[in-house]
C-alpha cells in the first residue's frame, strides 16, 4: 500500500483503525444492551397490557359462566316443568346482555329413547327474544357443544365459530352439563349452553394497538386464528398451518406453548413476515391465547436512531481525528523530508542548500538545529581539508623534485666506465618515501683504484636525504688517491661530527678495490656486512670488525681490512632495507634468507640485482615499504686481457 | 423479423382455431347434468372442480352442475330423488344402497384405497392395537364405521364406541382416546391443532385382505340406459380433470379454495394442499401417471364378503351387475 509507506499514513492508519475498533466495540455493546433493556421493558409493558385485556375478557366470560353454571345447578336442583325451564332460559338471555342465546338440551336416554330429542333455545332476534327447538334443526347429541362437555363431564367453551344464522357474528358457546342423582346414581340429564357473540371480544383485541403497527390477535385452543387484523386469516388458519406453510418448526413450537396455556415473550415472524416480538398469555377460562405483536423495527426504533446518531458522530470524530493526526504527522515529517532532501544535496556537495528553519522546541527542531550546526562544521572542515590537501600536494610535488634530485646525484649505471673491463657493477635503489637516506657511490680514485660506497643515514625523509647528500659529497671530496678507506671515513666523520647539532649519523661501508691486484681494502662503519661470493663457492659474509657509525662522535679512529678478489668473485653490498623487510606475518627477510637467495644467482650483475630486489619486494608484498632498499653488486674480472 | 414471426403466429392461431372448431360436432347442444358430491367443497373433489372450471366437461359436451354435499345431505338420495344424475359415493355406501333397492351402477372408481385411520394419543398409553381394548373410540356413523369395525373385529378388540361428529375437537379435548380420521383430512387437522406426529399412534385400516376403495362415481341404471354417451363423456372428463389436478396441484388448489371461499368455508391452503397430495396417493396407488378409474374385482368381492359377514349386506352383489367397466367409457 503506497499510503502506508509514509510515517503520516501509518500514523493515521493505526490511530484511526484502533479508535474505530474501540468505538465499534463500545457501540456494539451499547446497542446490544440497549436492545435488551428495550426488550425487557417491552415485555414488561406487554405483560401489563395483556393482563389488563385478559382481565376485561375474563370479567365478561366470568359473568356468562356464572349465569350458565347457575342455570345448570337450578336444573339439577329438582324437577322443573317445561314452562319453568323456558322462563329460566328467556330470563337468562334477557338479563345478561353478553348472552346471545341459551339452550337446554336433554340427553336422549333421559327423554326415554335414543332417538328422542328435546332442546328449547332462546335467543336475541333484534330487540326481541325469540325461541326455537334445536332438536328440530340438528341432531344435537353429535355436536361438539353437546358432546364434548358430556364426555368430559365438565363445562367447556367451544371453539369460536361464525354464526351463519341469526347473529352473523363470531360466536362461542359455553356448555355446562347437568346431572341427576349423586354418587353411583349420578346420571347426565343434559347440557345447558349459552352462546355469546364475540364482536365485543374482537373489538377489545382490535383496540390493542402497540407502537405504530403492532397489534394483538387471539388463538383458540386448536391454534385457530380467532381475531386478526387480516380478516382472511380469521377462522381459516391455525398457527400450525402457517408454520407448516413456512416450514418453520420454531413457530410450531411457539404455537404449542401458546395452546398449552403458557405465557412468554418470543421472537416472531408475522404472517406478513415482519420480524417482531410476540407476547402471549392465556385467557384461562376458555383456554384461548391472547398474543401481542411488537414489530421489531418499531420496538427498537429509538435504539436504532441512537445507534445511528452515535455512529454518525463516531465517523465524524474519526474523520476529525484522521485530519488532526495528518496535520501533526505532516508538521513532524515535513522538516524530516526537507532534511532528507538537504542531506541528499549536501552529499552532492551543494552546501548552499536551504535548511528547514528548526524553530520548533521539539525533537525535530533540535534535529534541525543539530543538522544546521553539522553542516556549518562540515563546511569548515572541508575548507580546511582543501587547504591541507593543497599544501600537501605542494609538498609532495617538492618531494618528487627532491627525489629526482637525489636520484640524479647517484652515479649513473650506464654506460659504466666502458673502457674498464676489470670489473662489472650494478646498483639499484628503491626508496620507501619520496626521498630516502640510503645511497651508494662508486668512482675511480685513480686509474687503478675504484671506490665503492654504500651508506644508510639514520632516519628517513627530507632530513635523511639532505644528510645523505652531505655525506656523499664529503665522501667523494675526501676519497683521494693514496688514502685508505679508514682514512677517508675518519675525515668524513670528523667533518660531520663537528657541527652535528641534529646528532644524525650514517652507517657506511667504504671499500677501495685495486683493479689490478683485486685487493679490496675496506672499512665498515656500522653497516650491514656485505656478502662475498667467491667464484664457485657458497656466499659468505665479508669478514671485518664492525666499527662505529659515521657522525656519532668526532675523532674516531677507523681501521681497514683487506681481502683479495679473484677473477669472477663478486661482492654484494646492501642496506638494512633488505634484511629488515617484513612480510605480512611480521617475519624479517633476514640475513640467512639473503645468503640463500644470493646463492642461486648466476646471471649478470644487473639481473642478479634486479632478482634480489624482486625477491625482497615479493617477500614484503602487501606491507607498507618501511625502509629504502639499496643493493650494489660488483664482480671482479681482473686486469684486462690486453 | 419480429413482424414476420408475429404474422406466422397469427396465421397459426387462426388455423388452430379453425381445426378446433372443425373437430367439434356441429351444433351439438351441451347436455345438462348434475353431480352430487359427498361433502362441502374441499380438495377431496379437486378433480371435478378442475374439470368443470377448465371446461373439460364442456369439451365432452356436458354442461355440469356440481351439487356440494354437507351435513344431512346424501348423494345417494340426490340420485334417488332425481336432483343429480351422478353421485360420488363410497363403495360401501353404494353397495348398501344398491342392496336396499336403489338401482345404481359404478361407472368409475376414483379413490382406489382407503384413507381411513384410527388416531390415538401415545400419552393415553396407546401404542399397539391391543392397547385399544376398552377405550373410548370416536367412530363415524353408517358405512364410515365399516372399516374401523372390521379392523377392530379382525384384531379381536372390544372398544367403547362414541359417535364422532364432524370435528376432531372431542379427541383434541381428551373426550375420547381414539378418533376416526381420514388420512387426508382429520389427521392433518389434528397435526395443525398443535399435536405432533410423534405424539400420535396411527392405525391404518386398509389392508391387503380388505382394501376398501372409497370415492366412486355412480349413476342410475335408467340414466345409463337412456344416454350411455353422456355417462362416457362424464367419466372421461372426470378422469381428465383428476389427471390435470394431480399434475398441476397449485392451480387446482386455487380453484378449490375459490369454491371454499364462495361457500364461506375456512379455506386453509396448507390443509387443502395436504389433502390433494394425499388424495393423489390413493387415486394412483401405483404411482403411475394415469388415473385409471377402474374398480378392482377382488376389492369389490372382498368388501361384499365383509359386509355380508357383518350383516350389513344380505345378498351378494356381482361385479358385472354392479360395475360398468371403465373400458366402456374408453
Amino acid at each position: 500500500m503506497l499510503l502506508a509507506k509514509t510515517i503520516a499514513a501509518r500514523l493515521i492508519l493505526v490511530t484511526v483503525l484502533c479508535t474505530a475498533l474501540v468505538f465499534a466495540l463500545v457501540l456494539g455493546v451499547v446497542d446490544y444492551r440497549s436492545q435488551a433493556i428495550v426488550e425487557a421493558e417491552a415485555a414488561q409493558s406487554a405483560r401489563h397490557l395483556a393482563q389488563a385485556s385478559v382481565y376485561r375478557v375474563e370479567a365478561v366470560l366470568g359473568a356468562v359462566t356464572k349465569t350458565t353454571e347457575g342455570l345448570a345447578r337450578t336444573l339439577e336442583s329438582g324437577e322443573i316443568g317445561d314452562q319453568e325451564l323456558r322462563t329460566l332460559l328467556r330470563r337468562s338471555v334477557e338479563s345478561n346482555p353478553e348472552i346471545f342465546g341459551a339452550a337446554a338440551a336433554f340427553e336422549p336416554a333421559e327423554l326415554g329413547g335414543p332417538e328422542r330429542r328435546y332442546a328449547p333455545y332462546y335467543f336475541r332476534s333484534g330487540d326481541k327474544i325469540s325461541s326455537m327447538q334445536l332438536d328440530e334443526t340438528e341432531n344435537y347429541p353429535l355436536h361438539d357443544w353437546y358432546q364434548i362437555p358430556r364426555e368430559l363431564g365438565r363445562a367447556q367453551w367451544s371453539e369460536p365459530y361464525y354464526d351463519e344464522g341469526g347473529s352473523k357474528t363470531l360466536m362461542a358457546s359455553l356448555s355446562v352439563p347437568f346431572y341427576s342423582g349423586s354418587g353411583e346414581q349420578r346420571r347426565i340429564r343434559g347440557i345447558v349452553t349459552a352462546d355469546i357473540a364475540l364482536d365485543w371480544l374482537t373489538k377489545t383485541v382490535d383496540a390493542i394497538k402497540v407502537l405504530d403497527t403492532g397489534y394483538a390477535f387471539l388463538l383458540s385452543r386448536n391454534g385457530t386464528v380467532i381475531t386478526h387484523p387480516d380478516a382472511a386469516r380469521m377462522l381459516n388458519e391455525t398457527i400450525f398451518s402457517v408454520a407448516e406453510a413456512r416450514d418453520d418448526p420454531a413457530m410450531r413450537e411457539l404455537g404449542r406453548r401458546m395452546i398449552r396455556g403458557e405465557s412468554g415473550f418470543a421472537p416472531y415472524l408475522t404472517f406478513k413476515e415482519v420480524k417482531s416480538r410476540l407476547y402471549y398469555a392465556p385467557i384461562p377460562s376458555t383456554g384461548w391465547t391472547l398474543a401481542i405483536v411488537f414489530p421489531e423495527a418499531e420496538l427498537f426504533a429509538d435504539v436504532r436512531t441512537l445507534t445511528l446518531t452515535v455512529t454518525a458522530m463516531g465517523i465524524a470524530g474519526l474523520l476529525l481525528l484522521a485530519g488532526i493526526t495528518l496535520r501533526i504527522a505532516r508538521s513532524l515529517t515535513r522538516p524530516l523530508g526537507e532534511l532528507a532532501a538537504a542531506t541528499a544535496a549536501i552529499s552532492e556537495g551543494r552546501f548552499d542548500v536551504r535548511l528547514p528553519s528548526g524553530n520548533a522546541q521539539d525533537e525535530v527542531g533540535a534535529l534541525s538545529r543539530a543538522f544546521r550546526a553539522m553542516t556549518i562544521a562540515l563546511r569548515e572542515h572541508i575548507r580546511r581539508l582543501v587547504e591541507t590537501t593543497s599544501a600537501k600536494e605542494r609538498i609532495e610535488g617538492e618531494l618528487r623534485v627532491a627525489h629526482d634530485i637525489q636520484m640524479s646525484i647517484l652515479p649513473k649505471m650506464l654506460p659504466l666506465l666502458p673502457q674498464r673491463a676489470e670489473f662489472d657493477l650494478h646498483a639499484a635503489m628503491v626508496t620507501a618515501k619520496e626521498v630516502g637516506g640510503d645511497f651508494y657511490d662508486f668512482f675511480e680514485i685513480d686509474d687503478n683504484h675504484l671506490c665503492l660506497v654504500i651508506a644508510d643515514v639514520a632516519g628517513k625523509g627530507v632530513p635523511a636525504a639532505l644528510f645523505m647528500a652531505v655525506t656523499k659529497t664529503l665522501l667523494k671530496a675526501n676519497a683521494k688517491a693514496g688514502r685508505s678507506a679508514a682514512e677517508i671515513l675518519g675525515k668524513v666523520n670528523d667533518e660531520i661530527a663537528r657541527d652535528n647539532e641534529q646528532s644524525m649519523f650514517v652507517t657506511v661501508f667504504c671499500g677501495i678495490l685495486n683493479l689490478k691486484s683485486g685487493e679490496l681494502v675496506y672499512t665498515n662503519a656500522g653497516h650491514n656486512p656485505p656478502v662475498l661470493m667467491r667464484r664457485g663457492a657458497a656466499p659468505e659474509w665479508l669478514p671485518g670488525k664492525p666499527q662505529l657509525v659515521v657522525g656519532a662522535m668526532p675523532a674516531i679512529g677507523y681501521c681497514s681490512s683487506s681481502i683479495v678478489l679473484e677473477r669472477g668473485d663478486r661482492l654484494m653490498l646492501y642496506t638494512d632495507g633488505v634484511t629488515e623487510a617484513v612480510d605480512l606475518d611480521g617475519t624479517f627477510y633476514g640475513e640467512q634468507r639473503l645468503l640463500q637467495d644470493v646463492a642461486h644467482t648466476s646471471g649478470s650483475v644487473r639481473d642478479d640485482v634486479a632478482a634480489l630486489i624482486t625477491a625482497v619486494e615479493s617477500f614484503a608484498a602487501g606491507t607498507e615499504p618501511a625502509d629504502d632498499i639499496t643493493v650494489m653488486l660488483v664482480e671482479f674480472r681482473g686486469p684486462g686481457l690486453e | 423479423m419480429t413482424r414476420l414471426f408475429a404474422l406466422l403466429m397469427l396465421i397459426g392461431m387462426v388455423m388452430l382455431q379453425a381445426t378446433a372448431r372443425a373437430e367439434q360436432p356441429p351444433a351439438a347442444p351441451l347436455k345438462k347434468a348434475t353431480l352430487a358430491l359427498l361433502w362441502l367443497p374441499q380438495a377431496q373433489f379437486a378433480g371435478y372442480y378442475v374439470a368443470l372450471d377448465k371446461g373439460i366437461y364442456r369439451r365432452h359436451g356436458i354442461d355440469l352442475t356440481i351439487l356440494p354435499g354437507g351435513p344431512g345431505r346424501s348423494p345417494a338420495n340426490a340420485l334417488r330423488d332425481g336432483q343429480a344424475d351422478f353421485a360420488l359415493m363410497w363403495l360401501g355406501t353404494a353397495l348398501q344402497r344398491r342392496a336396499a333397492g336403489l338401482p345404481i351402477v359404478n361407472v368409475a372408481q376414483i379413490v382406489q384405497r382407503s384413507s381411513l385411520v384410527l388416531v390415538a394419543r401415545k400419552a393415553a398409553g396407546i401404542e399397539t392395537v391391543a392397547d385399544l381394548a376398552g377405550r373410548k373410540v370416536g367412530l363415524w356413523g353408517d358405512d364410515l364405521a365399516v372399516a374401523p369395525r372390521a379392523f377392530l373385529d379382525r384384531h379381536g378388540v372390544t372398544v367403547q364406541p362414541v359417535p364422532q361428529s364432524e370435528t376432531v375437537n372431542l379427541f383434541l379435548r381428551g373426550g375420547v382416546d381414539v378418533a376416526s380420521a381420514m388420512w387426508y383430512n382429520e389427521y392433518h387437522t389434528i397435526l395443525n391443532a398443535g399435536v405432533d406426529a410423534d405424539e400420535l399412534t396411527v392405525f391404518r385400516l386398509g389392508s391387503d385382505e380388505l382394501n376398501i376403495p372409497e370415492d366412486g362415481l355412480y349413476t342410475l341404471k335408467t340414466i345409463l340406459a337412456r344416454d350411455p354417451a353422456l355417462v362416457d363423456g362424464f367419466v372421461r372428463a372426470t378422469l381428465e380433470g383428476w389427471q390435470e389436478a394431480i399434475a398441476n396441484p397449485e392451480p387446482a388448489l386455487d380453484i378449490v379454495l375459490a369454491r371454499m371461499r364462495e361457500a364461506k368455508l375456512p379455506a386453509d391452503r396448507v390443509h387443502q394442499k395436504w389433502m390433494l397430495s394425499r388424495l393423489a396417493e390413493v387415486i394412483r396407488p401405483s404411482g403411475d401417471d394415469a388415473v385409471t378409474g377402474e374398480l378392482s374385482r377382488s376389492d369389490l368381492d372382498a368388501l361384499v364378503a365383509e359386509l355380508q359377514r357383518t350383516a350389513l349386506l344380505r345378498a351378494p352383489i356381482g361385479y358385472d351387475d354392479f360395475v360398468r367397466p371403465i373400458d366402456a367409457a374408453r
